[in-house]
């Protein structure tokens, strides 16, 4: 059973941080639905919840995605529901249900990084910023890739542009955990596709990308491509599927969101 | 640790634990109708609203609900009454322990959602399980409630 | 009896209850329980099978709070079962309250009784067991004669000889055959072999089972338990506590579902012995964790089928071998073993002979035991997929198969001791189905746009109405001081609707409108005997029972009205809630019946108690037909339409039968589509929570079609039979054998996953 010792709900941010950096178990509180069914034992447990960090906004060329905009936002908001082929409220939408997403925070999903997480899947084939309190921006690529340090995610910042994207996530039934889930945007011919749920943490196909942005887009190169993403990225077995299954629906999967990206394109 | 907060219209001030979930505080309290079923924030039998979006109560700490406006069935008993009749009408409530839970989550569509379709609906409620009624008396009474075909 | 208008009976009445509890009303086991219970948790058995070599209670129990602490050493020696059976149970006595054995991973192991969850749980981690760890059984392939013997202790015992062979793992042989099935199939132009695999599946009911204990003011034990066999609870505690049943009281409030799960005791017993030991009030809550995985589950199995056909298409004989994997302890293996042929074999009736055979063993996993269906779900997956080989075979339509095969009215079955069908309307079932489905267009399939096949696939089914010569249900009907009718029954409402239904039955005897019966049931100190709600029973058997009470009252009403009215009996009508004379002046109200009666000098309060039970069970038919679209780049399967065809009898209340069938037809796709108890290679349960056992969600079932073909069964109450059960037991068959004609994989184990369809589709290409 998750326990909490103590609470706090500061003002600012740097407070949040100076508790946070205090002691080794206080930790930030998200929607709390991940966190309840762990056995963590939790010091001082810090809701954000009065920095106002639940917007979802535009900011000088970036949708800029506060940590506490919860998941049903995402998916509802204007702004992120009508950027990228809708491809943010897409990869949400169908996660457990709408009270589910009532609670859950961006934030907490991203920080999170989850290896089922359908978002960060869809946020890898945007030019995603990531912005921490004490590691300032970078790339999503780079903050997936960093080992784990106690920091504060305040906000996305996703780059605005005509960038063309499809999401789809392979489910056993419909309110279960992604068997595989595939992301894939092009923007003035760069190709970037991305697979998660391997059940490993998303990453980007990069020699697809980089195979598919270099040709012609024929139907030959479009499974060439798929047939790349599934060879060079790992898969693994778990309860939801074997590897060797995964690695035929990446191949599957990629060919259809491409397919899907020069589909809305051509509209 | 204290919470003040309003509850179904009624301030109240209420005495909690640090790691207390809002659905404990609820029942302890007398809100009854708020029912738990799956301990992993998956079954949406403990949907109450808070500010008025339908949310998983057990999931939600109670030291979070401290200046928020919480609405269980017992709240919207109107409302939620001129529902239930449709619902029991199709014998759709069957053994009735998600039915609270599940109702909360109708009235809340109806807020949000302007004439839904029979798969914006679908989506909207998936997060409330029922294991008796394999949810087809369930849509029927929520379309009549709606109004929809 | 005759057809005549019915006010009540025929009618979709909303359930008197039904308000009540959807507006979440304090109403289940929970809402009722004194505040200041003492808490219970059990420590569970890390290990799949252990020895307990030494357990120290002694700094747990120095928590602040606690309140008790019991092991092993502190239980009756008595062994008992938790199957909910009618006395002799034909289940093992295989169990203590504690022991120290522990059979699977989760097997009880202490209790902590403490004033909150917190205390219990801070107990339970200083709790210090040592075991002896064993060699667990952990495929029930390899049960028989496995060098484990999962029970070895001397003193289990059973009522019946049911074929148990403890030191083989084996707790029960069946074999039932009539006719030379090997000669039969040796003359048969066409024979089809095949085995299938039903798998465990979790009931899932949304209250999970709970229990709360209190002594009253003489002493006695009273049990409020989510639990759909209340006198059965009251007769297991007799036995595992050693006190007299006299001594006992068990009450069902309102609960949230059961499908059979509750047809096996849980926590009562735990919570009954602390409440005895502490003298306090006790509410056990199992966690969903503890539900998944400490409870039961339906029997996982391995069906080998034979049918053997002539050239006319006619099936002349059916073999079916079982075996049964009923885990840690034998609740209910023996008779869903048998059920697996008796509720199959009787479906197609141009056969010379019929044979089952099979075991249920012992392994080390959590037990099996009751559920909806209860071995007819298993044997229908089998029997039915093997009928659509055949069909195939013959190149016969596999609805003009069973057409041709299926029992008739009047007819006697092979298994079934001369007994004559009653009623069926399986082959209206079965034409209006197909015609629904559009099975004419669509069968075997369709090539649709993108990657997608669409098939369609069928099956049908058999139930009882009761257990014959062995189930049986009382009613008492009496008229109250204030004119109105306390209808008392021991039939147990899990949410199915019985209160209803029995009301309503009682409201078309007695002539008066449903609300002026109100219904008293589910305690086993004011209810009259009911074996519980199971087995299909409830409205045949107690249904028959509410109208047998109601004429004997009616009767009686009638007598005393025309006592007053100074005139015979047969003189007086009783119309408009009045005893009349026919063709002349007087009447008296029942009120004033009533009243003249029970009040003042009358000395007398009218009643009617009335018992039924049946030697015959009579068959409730389902044809259920799928249509699937199966993605074949991935495998994916999307049911898109299911059409279910009952003949459940008369429907005593069609919007109840309605939602009976299309929950049932749901858990059935559940078990088609998605659902599986899954073990790792330890033994322990990985399906524990709802986020790793997907029970469908409403994205997952498509659309769910049902339609009624009303047959007229003589023995049931106005025709009716049963419709609880028949209902599960066709989409497994009828969507593996859509996917089948989709894409030409034969799905084997249940459930039909994406990753399975794919790999076979790559295996054929």
């Amino acid at each position: 059973m998750f326990t909490v010792l103590d609470m706090a709900q500061p003002d600012k941010l740097e407070e949040a941080f100076e508790i946070l950096a205090k002691r080794k178990n206080n930790t930030i509180l998200g929607g709390c639905a991940f966190l309840k069914m762990s056995k963590k034992r939790i010091g001082t447990g810090i809701d954000l919840s009065r920095l106002n960090l639940d917007y979802i906004r535009e900011d000088n060329g970036f949708i800029a995605i506060g940590a506490m905009a919860t998941l049903r936002d995402l998916e509802t908001n204007a702004l992120s529901r009508d950027a990228f082929g809708g491809i943010l409220s897409q990869s949400v939408r169908n996660i457990i249900g709408v009270q589910f997403r009532n609670g859950v925070t961006v934030g907490a999903s991203v920080y999170s990084r989850y290896g089922f997480s359908d978002l960060l899947t869809a946020l890898l084939v945007l030019d995603t910023e990531v912005e921490l309190y004490n590691g300032g921006r970078m790339p999503l690529q780079d903050f997936l890739q960093k080992p784990y340090e106690k920091d504060i995610l305040v906000q996305l910042r996703i780059e605005k542009s005509q960038r063309s994207a499809a999401f789809s996530s392979f489910r056993k039934s419909a309110s279960d955990f992604a068997v595989l889930n595939v992301a894939v945007s092009s923007l003035d011919h760069q190709w970037t596709i991305a697979v998660g749920a391997r059940p490993g943490r998303a990453v980007i196909a990069e020699t697809a990308s980089r195979a598919l942005s270099q040709g012609h887009l024929s139907a030959e190169e479009l499974e060439a491509a798929a047939k790349i993403a599934a060879d060079e990225l790992s898969f693994g077995t778990n309860t939801r599927g074997t590897a060797g299954y995964r690695k035929a629906l990446c191949q599957v999967l990629v060919k259809r969101g491409i397919m899907e990206v020069l589909q809305c394109k051509s509209n | 640790m204290q919470i003040e907060l309003i509850v179904n219209d009624k301030s109240v001030t209420w005495d909690i634990e640090k790691d207390e979930f809002l659905a404990d505080t609820l029942r302890a309290h007398g809100f009854l109708s708020v029912k738990k079923a799956c301990d992993t924030s998956c079954c949406g039998l403990c949907t109450v609203w808070m500010d008025g979006k339908p949310v998983l109560s057990c999931s939600i700490l109670s030291m979070r609900a401290h200046g928020k406006k919480i609405t269980t069935i017992e709240g919207v008993a109107q409302a939620a009454e001129e529902f239930a009749h449709i619902l029991t009408a199709e014998g759709a409530e069957q053994c009735g322990f998600c039915s609270p839970g599940f109702i909360m989550n109708v009235l809340a569509m109806k807020n949000e959602l302007d004439n839904p379709t029979e798969d914006e609906i679908i989506h909207y409620l998936t997060g409330n399980l029922c294991r008796c009624t394999g949810y087809m008396g369930q849509l029927r009474a929520v379309k009549t409630y709606l109004g929809v075909a | 009896m005759q057809e005549v208008s019915l006010r009540n009976v025929g009618h979709s009445i909303p359930k008197i209850d039904g308000l009540s509890i959807a507006m979440g009303k304090p109403a289940y086991t929970e809402d009722l329980a004194m505040p200041q219970a003492l808490v219970l948790k059990i420590l569970r058995s890390p290990h799949a099978f252990a020895k307990i070599i030494s357990i120290d209670t002694s700094k747990a129990e120095l928590v602040e709070g606690v309140e008790c602490i019991l092991t092993y050493k502190d239980v009756p020696k008595e062994r008992f079962t938790l199957a909910g059976q009618s006395y002799p149970e034909p289940s093992p006595y295989d169990r203590l309250i504690l022991e120290n054995v522990v059979r699977y991973v989760g097997d009880e192991v202490a209790i902590i009784a403490a004033v909150d969850e917190k205390t219990a749980l801070k107990a339970m981690k200083l709790i210090n067991v040592e075991y002896e760890v064993l060699e667990p059984v952990l495929d029930f392939e390899k049960a028989i004669g496995h060098p484990s013997v999962v029970h070895f202790e001397e003193d289990l015992t059973c009522n019946f000889d049911i074929g148990l062979h403890k030191e083989q793992n084996i707790v029960s042989s069946h074999e039932q055959a009539v006719g030379d099935v090997e000669k039969v199939l040796k003359d048969c132009e066409f024979i089809v072999e095949d085995v299938y695999y039903p798998q465990a599946q979790a009931h899932a009911m949304m209250e999970t089972y709970r229990s709360f204990t209190y002594q009253d003011h003489m002493g006695r034990l009273v049990v409020v338990s989510s639990t759909q066999v209340p006198f059965h609870i009251k007769r297991q505690l007799a036995r595992a506590l050693q006190i007299p049943a006299a001594k006992i009281r068990v009450i069902k409030p309102r609960i949230g579902g059961g499908f059979g799960g509750k047809q096996t005791g849980a926590g009562d017993v735990f919570a009954a012995l602390v409440t005895l030991r502490t003298g306090k009030p006790a509410m056990i809550i199992y966690d969903r964790q503890e539900t998944f995985s400490c409870t039961t589950s339906r029997h996982a199995m391995r069906i080998k089928v034979r049918l053997g056909a002539d050239a006319d298409g006619f099936i002349r004989a059916i073999d079916l071998e079982v075996l049964s994997d009923t885990g840690a302890y034998g609740e209910h293996a023996s008779t869903v073993l048998s059920c697996v042929g008796e509720y199959t074999l009787p479906l197609y009736n141009k056969t010379k002979a019929v044979r089952i055979r099979g075991n249920a063993v012992y392994t080390n996993k959590m037990p099996a035991g009751a559920f909806r269906g209860y071995g007819a779900t298993q044997g229908t997956f089998a029997l039915e997929s093997a009928v659509n080989k055949l069909a195939e075979r013959l190149a016969i339509d596999p609805t003009e198969i069973r057409l041709k095969n299926i029992s008739q009215k009047g007819e006697t079955f092979l298994t079934g001791h001369g007994v004559q069908l009653g009623s069926t309307a399986l082959d209206r079932c079965i034409k209006k189905g197909r015609e629904m489905v559009g099975w004419k267009e669509k069968f075997p399939r369709q090539t649709m746009s993108g990657a997608k096949i669409r098939g369609v696939g069928m099956a049908i089914t058999m139930q009882g109405s009761g257990i014959a010569n062995i189930g049986t249900a009382s009613a008492e009907i009496r008229l109250t001081d204030d004119g109105n009718f306390a209808l008392l029954i021991g039939a147990t409402d899990m949410g199915t609707g019985c209160d209803t239904i029995l009301s309503q039955m009682a409201a078309e005897v007695l002539e008066v409108p449903l609300d002026k019966i109100y219904v008293s049931a589910g305690d086993t100190d004011t209810s009259p005997f009911d074996p519980g709600s199971y087995a299909s029973s409830t409205t045949y058997l107690a249904g028959t029972a509410v109208i047998k009470a109601a004429e004997e009252l009616k009767g009686k009403i009638l007598a005393q009205g025309a006592k007053f009215l100074g005139v015979s009996k047969e003189d007086v009508i009783f119309e408009e809630l009045s005893v009349r004379r026919i063709g002349g002046e007087g009447e008296i109200s029942l009120a004033k019946i009533a009243e003249q009666t029970i009040l003042g000098m009358g000395n007398l309060q009218l009643a009617a108690m009335a018992t039924h039970g049946s030697q015959i069970s009579p068959p409730p038919y389902v044809a259920g037909f799928a249509e699937v679209e199966v993605d074949v780049e991935t495998g994916k399967v999307d049911l898109i339409d299911y059409v279910a065809v009952v003949d459940c009898g008369t429907m005593i209340n069609p919007n109840l039968a309605r939602i009976q069938a299309e929950g049932g037809i749901v858990q059935g796709i559940g078990m088609a589509l998605f659902e599986e108890v899954r073990y790792s290679n330890l033994g322990k349960m990985e399906t524990n929570t709802f986020m790793q056992y997907k029970i469908p969600c409403r994205q997952d079932v498509g659309n769910v079609r049902i339609a009624f073909e009303e047959s007229y069964e003589p023995s049931g109450p106005f025709g009716a039979k049963s419709i609880g059960e028949v209902v599960a037991n066709t989409p497994s068959p009828a969507i593996v054998n859509a996917v089948y004609n989709a894409v030409g994989v034969q799905v084997h184990h249940l459930p039909v996953t994406p990753e399975k369809v794919f790999l076979e589709m790559l295996k054929q290409q």
